[in-house]
C-alpha cells in the first residue's frame, strides 16, 4: 500500500518523446460558422520535460490539449496525429482513453472548486482515482495512499484533511488536492491548464513549488499551459507560443526570453510590467486577436505587428528554425533580421511617449479622500429562525489611509483580506460601524439624502470582470450614460457626454448602439472606465481594473489610466494583487493583511525596501519574465493560506504565516505572540511589525 | 467551450459611417431586431387575423352562436352551416367565433398579467432582500397552500354576476407564484453582480434598477411564461367552466365548445375539430412571436449575431 512514488521501469527510451502532436487541427462547427480553433499544431513532449505553452485567450492552447487528452465535444472536427508513448490517442475509444486518462496522462484544471465534486469528501475523491486504475487495490489501502498524497502536496494534518468536504478547502488548498489527485497513478504525463491563474501570488508560488516536486517525485512530463510568461520563465524547460491557433515560437525558455525571434513573443514580453524596473509607461500590443471564423489569408498576426510588410499578408510563414538554433524556431519571415540584431526589441515595440508630461492637471494634492479607523465587522449568525451571533468576521479591522489630489494609492493584499470590503464602504457613502470617511474634507456620515446623491457624482467606481460590471442587455450609450441619469441631464446633453467620453477611452462613438458582447475585454473595460468618468468625477474607486484582463490588453488600460490621471487631475485608489501593476500606477501603497493596513509608504520605499515580512513574501512572490533571474532567486515563501478572518488571534495576526517569526529566538517571539503591533514609523514608511529592523529576510529579497 | 466563444467575437469594425450621431435606445433596437425575423411576423399577423376573425366573422354570417337551427341538427360541415352544428341545431361556426372572443381576452388578459406579477414581485422580493423577502415568500407560500378552488366555491355565491370576469381575476391571482419564486432566486443573484452594484453606487433608484436592469435580464423567463400562460389559462377556464364557474351556457367559449365536443371527437369531428385547432392556431402564434421577442431582448442569442 505504501510502494514510493518513483519512476517505474516501464518507460521508455529517453529520447522517443512522451507526447507528439503532430500536425493537430480542431474545427468547430460548419459552414459560415466554421472556427478553426486549431490549425496545424506540432509538438513533442520528451521525457521529464517541461513544456510550456504561451498565448492569449483565444488562442487555441486550451483546445489544443483537451483534443490531446480527447475531452472535446463530439461536434468538434480534429485531424492530425496525437501519439502517446507511440500510441495513437485519436484513434482510441472513449474506453481506452479512459484507460489512459487519470492514469498515464493526468489533467489539472483552472479552477479547482469546480474541478472537485462538492459532495464528496477530498479523501474519497482521491481514492476514486487510484481505484478506477487499479482494481487490486482494497478501499482501506486508496485511503490510507490518498493521505499519503495529500501530505506529499504539502496539506497539514492530512488524515484530517482527507475527510474534509472542497467547501472547506481554500483555493490553494483545492488545487493542491487537484495535483494529488493528478500524481496518484504515478503518471507519464500531467498536463496544467492554467493552474494558478484563478489563485493569488503567494499561493501561485506555493504551488508551482508543488508542481516542480511532483514532477520530480513521478517523473513525468509536464505541460504546462498558461497566459502568463513570468510563470513559465522559471519553471519550464521549453516554450511554445501560440496565436491565432498556430504555434509562432518555439525553442528553450532561455533562447525565447533572452532572443525572442517573432514580433508576438517580443510584444508580449514587452507589454509585461516587470517588478524589476518602474517605467513610467507600458508598451501595449495593440488590437486583438484574429477571429478564427474567417481568417484571412497571410500571416494573422500582420495587423497588430509593427513589423509588417506586403510579404507577410500573402502567405502564412510556418516554423522554422536557424541553422545555429535549430531547436528555437519562429514562424515570422522577418525573424532573421530580428535574431541577428538588425531590429532590437525596443525598435519592434518602442515604449510610447506620455500624453501629457508632468503633474496632473489642476490638482495641487490636497487631500480628497480620507480614512480614520475604518471598521467592518460582520456577525455570524447560526439557527435557521432564531439566529444568534457565533462570531465575527473582521473583514476590515481599523483601515486609515489618505489620498491627495491627482494622487493614487494601491491597495495591496492576498483575497480575503478586506482590500473589497474597505473601498465597498467609501462607495456606500454611509457611516460606517466605526471610524471616519471623509470625501473632499466632508465627513459622509453627516450627510443628507440629497447631498449624498451629489457626492455620487465626485466618486465613481471601475469593477475588476467587464463582464460582470457591465449589463449585457443594454447598449453601451446606455451603459455609459446610466450615472447621468440620476442627476437629471437632458437627453441631448448626455448624447454629447457619451460621445466624449467614448473618444476620450479610445472608443468609436459610432459604436454607441452596439450591445457590451459585441466589445472585447479590453474594450469592454474601457467602457467601464467611460461609464466612471461621465459624471467628471474628481476620485475614482478602481477594483482590480486590469486582472481580468491579457497581458498585452492590459498595458493599453494602465496607460490610458495614467493619461487619464494626467489630463483630468483624477485621483485613483488602485485595488490589486498584481504587485508589479501596483508598483507603475501607484505613489503611495497600502499592504493590507486580515482587515488591516501592515505597511503604508510611497511605492518607490515600499518596493525598493520592504518593510513588513508580509510585503517581503508578497513582492517576492511575483514571477519575473526572466527565466535567469527567476532560477536564482531567493524567495521568501508563505506557509498555508490566509487564516480565516473570524480566528481571534492574539499579538501578531501574521505570526502563524510569518518567515520572519520562524528565524527569532524564543525571547523575541515572544513579543509577537502577546503584544499586536501597530503602525510605527521606519524611515520614510509606517510598518506595523515589532521587528521591522530585522535584516534577514531584506537581505534575501535585495538578491531578486 | 469559452475560448471558442471568445474567438467567435467578431472585430468591431466602425461601419456604417453615414449613421447619424444619435445612438439608438433599447426599445429601438429591440423592434429593429425583431422587425428582422421572420418568426415574429408571422407570429403577429396570424394572432391579428384572428382577433380579427373573432371580432368581423359573424358580421356577414346568418346565424348567431344562439341561433338553433331545427331543420339541420347533428350535421357536418356544409355551405349553410361552415363548421357544421350540434344536436340542437346550434351552429358550430357561429358559437366558435364567439367562444374565442371570451377565450382570447382571457388568455391575452391572464397570461401577461400573471408573468408580469411574478416579474416585480418576484424581482421586488429577491431585490430587497431581508425582511421584505421573507414577507413576500411567506405571502407566495401561503397563495400556493391556499385550496384556491374551495375559496372560489365559498366565494361564489357573492360573485355571481360578473362570473367569467371574475374567473379572469382568480385565473391571474392564482397562477403567478410559482414563476414568482424562480425570478426572486435569479434577483437575488442578479443583485451581487457588479453591474447592478454599480449602479447602487451611481444613487440610481430601486425601482428604476428593477426596471432597467433586473427585469429585461430575467425576461427570457417571463415572456416564456406569459406566451405559455395565454394557453394555460384557455384551457384552465374550461376546467372552471365544467366546475360550474367562469362561462356558463347559454355564453360559450372555446373551453366550453372543446368540453362539450371531446364525446364526440370519433363520431361528430366537427364538433371538436375546429375549437382545437383554432386553440392550437393561437397558442401556436402566440409562442412564435414570444420567442422572437425573447430573441430579440436577448442581445447574445444565435439568432442576431450579426
Amino acid at each position: 500500500m505504501t510502494e514510493p512514488l518513483t519512476i517505474t521501469g516501464k518507460r521508455a527510451p529517453a529520447v522517443t518523446p512522451v507526447l507528439e502532436v503532430d500536425n493537430l487541427s480542431v474545427t468547430f462547427g460548419r459552414g459560415a460558422n466554421e472556427v478553426k480553433a486549431v490549425r496545424g499544431v506540432s509538438y513533442h513532449v520528451n521525457p521529464g520535460e517541461f513544456l510550456g505553452i504561451v498565448g492569449e485567450s483565444g488562442s487555441g492552447k486550451s483546445v489544443s490539449s483537451m483534443a490531446v487528452m480527447g475531452l472535446l465535444p463530439s461536434s468538434a472536427r480534429i485531424r492530425g496525429s496525437v501519439r502517446f508513448q507511440g500510441r495513437s490517442l485519436l484513434e482510441c475509444s472513449d474506453a481506452e482513453l479512459s484507460g489512459i486518462r487519470g492514469k498515464d496522462i493526468s489533467m489539472i484544471f483552472q479552477d479547482p472548486l469546480s474541478a472537485l465534486t462538492p459532495v464528496y469528501t477530498v479523501g474519497h475523491q482521491i481514492a476514486e482515482g487510484l481505484l478506477l486504475h487499479d482494481k487490486k487495490l482494497s478501499r482501506q489501502g486508496a485511503a490510507a495512499r490518498a493521505v499519503e498524497l495529500l501530505k506529499l502536496v504539502g496539506i497539514p494534518s492530512p488524515e484530517r484533511r482527507a475527510e474534509a468536504f472542497p467547501h472547506e478547502f481554500s483555493g490553494g488548498m483545492r488545487q493542491r488536492a487537484m495535483i494529488a489527485i493528478a500524481i496518484a497513478n504515478d503518471p507519464q504525463l500531467i498536463i496544467a491548464d492554467e493552474p494558478t491563474t484563478a489563485l493569488d501570488v503567494t499561493i501561485q508560488a506555493q504551488i508551482l513549488e508543488v508542481m516542480q516536486e511532483a514532477k520530480e517525485i513521478t517523473g513525468a512530463a509536464v505541460v504546462l499551459i498558461t497566459h502568463d510568461l513570468g510563470v513559465v520563465a522559471g519553471n519550464a524547460d521549453r516554450i511554445a507560443v501560440m496565436y491565432a491557433g498556430r504555434l509562432v515560437e518555439t525553442g528553450g525558455v532561455d533562447e525565447v526570453f533572452h532572443a525572442p525571434a517573432m514580433p508576438y513573443t517580443i510584444g508580449l514580453l514587452r507589454s509585461m510590467p516587470s517588478m524589476a524596473s518602474s517605467q513610467s509607461r507600458l508598451v501595449p500590443l495593440e488590437g486583438r486577436p484574429p477571429s478564427l471564423a474567417a481568417l484571412p489569408p497571410g500571416c494573422p498576426f500582420a495587423p497588430r505587428c509593427p513589423l509588417v510588410i506586403d510579404a507577410c499578408r500573402e502567405a502564412e510563414p510556418a516554423l522554422s528554425g536557424t541553422e545555429e538554433h535549430p531547436t528555437h524556431q519562429a514562424a515570422c519571415i522577418r525573424s532573421s533580421e530580428i535574431t541577428s540584431g538588425k531590429l532590437t526589441r525596443s525598435e519592434v515595440f518602442p515604449r510610447p511617449a506620455p500624453v501629457l508630461e508632468g503633474a496632473p492637471a489642476g490638482t495641487d494634492g490636497r487631500e480628497v479622500l480620507s480614512l480614520k479607523g475604518l471598521v467592518r465587522h460582520f456577525p455570524l449568525l447560526k439557527g435557521a429562525v432564531f439566529k444568534r451571533q457565533i462570531g465575527t468576521v473582521r473583514a476590515v479591522d481599523g483601515v486609515s489611509f489618505e489620498l491627495g489630489s491627482g494622487q493614487t494609492l494601491g491597495l495591496v493584499g492576498e483575497s480575503g483580506c478586506g482590500k473589497s470590503t474597505t473601498i465597498m464602504e467609501i462607495l456606500e457613502l454611509a457611516k460606517p460601524q466605526q471610524g471616519q470617511i471623509r470625501v473632499n474634507g466632508v465627513d459622509v456620515a453627516d450627510l443628507s439624502k440629497r447631498d449624498r446623491l451629489k457626492m455620487r457624482r465626485d466618486i465613481q467606481v471601475v469593477f475588476q470582470d467587464p463582464m460582470a460590471s457591465i449589463d449585457p442587455r443594454l447598449p453601451v450609450h446606455d451603459v455609459i450614460a446610466e450615472p447621468l441619469t440620476v442627476h437629471g441631464v437632458s437627453k441631448k446633453d448626455q448624447q454629447r457626454k457619451v460621445a466624449e467620453m467614448m473618444e476620450l477611452v479610445g472608443l468609436d462613438p459610432e459604436m454607441a448602439s452596439r450591445y457590451p458582447h459585441e466589445f472585447s475585454g479590453g474594450q469592454r473595460q474601457r467602457i467601464g472606465i467611460a461609464r466612471a468618468l461621465v459624471t467628471d468625477p474628481k476620485i475614482l474607486v478602481l477594483d482590480e481594473p486590469v486582472s481580468a484582463l491579457d497581458v498585452s490588453i492590459q498595458a493599453g488600460v494602465i496607460n490610458l489610466l495614467k493619461d487619464l490621471q494626467l489630463q483630468l487631475g483624477l485621483s485613483y485608489v488602485f485595488v490589486a494583487h498584481d504587485l508589479a501593476v501596483v508598483h507603475h500606477i501607484a505613489d503611495h501603497v497600502a499592504v493590507m493583511y486580515l482587515g488591516r493596513i501592515v505597511e503604508y509608504g510611497t511605492s518607490d520605499d515600499v518596493f525598493s525596501r520592504p518593510r513588513h515580512p508580509y510585503t517581503q513574501a508578497l513582492i517576492s512572490a511575483v514571477p519575473i519574465p526572466d527565466p535567469a533571474l527567476e532560477r536564482t532567486r531567493v524567495r521568501v515563501l508563505l506557509d498555508g493560506d490566509l487564516p480565516s478572518p473570524t480566528d481571534d488571534i492574539p499579538g501578531c495576526n501574521f505570526r502563524s504565516r510569518c518567515p520572519l517569526y520562524q528565524l527569532l529566538p524564543e525571547e523575541q517571539r515572544l513579543r509577537c505572540r502577546d503584544e499586536d503591533p501597530s503602525l510605527r514609523t521606519v524611515d520614510d514608511t509606517s510598518v506595523a511589525c515589532h521587528y521591522a529592523e530585522h535584516d534577514a529576510l531584506i537581505d534575501t529579497v535585495a538578491k531578486r | 467551450m469559452s475560448m471558442v466563444e471568445d474567438a467567435q467575437v467578431l472585430p468591431v469594425t466602425p461601419k456604417a459611417q453615414k449613421r447619424t450621431n444619435r445612438p439608438t435606445s433599447r426599445g429601438r433596437l429591440i423592434f429593429a431586431k425583431l422587425a428582422r425575423t421572420p418568426r415574429f411576423w408571422v407570429g403577429t399577423l396570424t394572432l391579428l387575423v384572428i382577433v380579427l376573425w373573432a371580432l368581423f366573422g359573424l358580421a356577414f354570417y346568418a346565424y348567431n352562436a344562439t341561433s338553433q337551427d331545427v331543420m339541420s341538427m347533428n350535421t357536418a360541415p356544409t355551405g349553410n352551416h361552415w363548421f357544421g352544428t350540434d344536436e340542437i341545431g346550434g351552429d358550430i361556426y357561429a358559437q366558435t367565433v364567439v367562444g374565442l372572443r371570451k377565450s382570447l381576452l382571457i388568455g391575452f388578459v391572464v397570461g401577461p398579467v400573471s408573468a408580469l406579477l411574478a416579474g416585480f414581485i418576484g424581482a421586488l422580493a429577491g431585490y430587497l432582500g431581508g425582511v421584505w423577502d421573507r414577507v413576500i415568500v411567506w405571502f407566495i407560500d401561503l397563495l400556493l397552500v391556499l385550496p384556491a378552488l374551495y375559496i372560489l366555491i365559498m366565494l361564489y355565491p357573492l360573485i355571481k354576476g360578473g362570473s367569467w370576469v371574475i374567473v379572469m381575476v382568480y385565473l391571474a391571482i392564482f397562477s403567478w407564484m410559482i414563476l414568482a419564486r424562480v425570478i426572486r432566486a435569479q434577483t437575488s443573484s442578479l443583485r451581487d453582480r457588479d453591474f447592478v452594484k454599480a449602479a447602487r453606487f451611481m444613487g440610481v433608484k430601486t425601482s428604476t434598477i428593477i426596471r432597467r436592469h433586473i427585469i429585461p435580464n430575467v425576461s427570457s423567463l417571463l415572456i416564456i411564461d406569459a406566451t405559455l400562460g395565454v394557453g394555460a389559462a384557455i384551457l384552465t377556464e374550461t376546467t372552471l367552466s365544467y366546475f360550474g364557474f367562469g362561462v356558463q351556457p347559454p355564453d360559450v367559449s372555446l373551453g366550453t365548445l372543446l368540453s362539450s365536443g371531446t364525446g364526440a371527437a370519433t363520431t361528430r369531428p366537427w364538433l371538436f375539430i375546429f375549437p382545437a385547432a383554432i386553440l392550437v392556431i393561437t397558442v401556436l402564434a402566440t409562442s412564435l412571436a414570444g420567442d422572437a421577442l425573447r430573441d430579440a431582448v436577448d442581445p447574445t442569442s444565435g439568432a442576431n449575431r450579426d
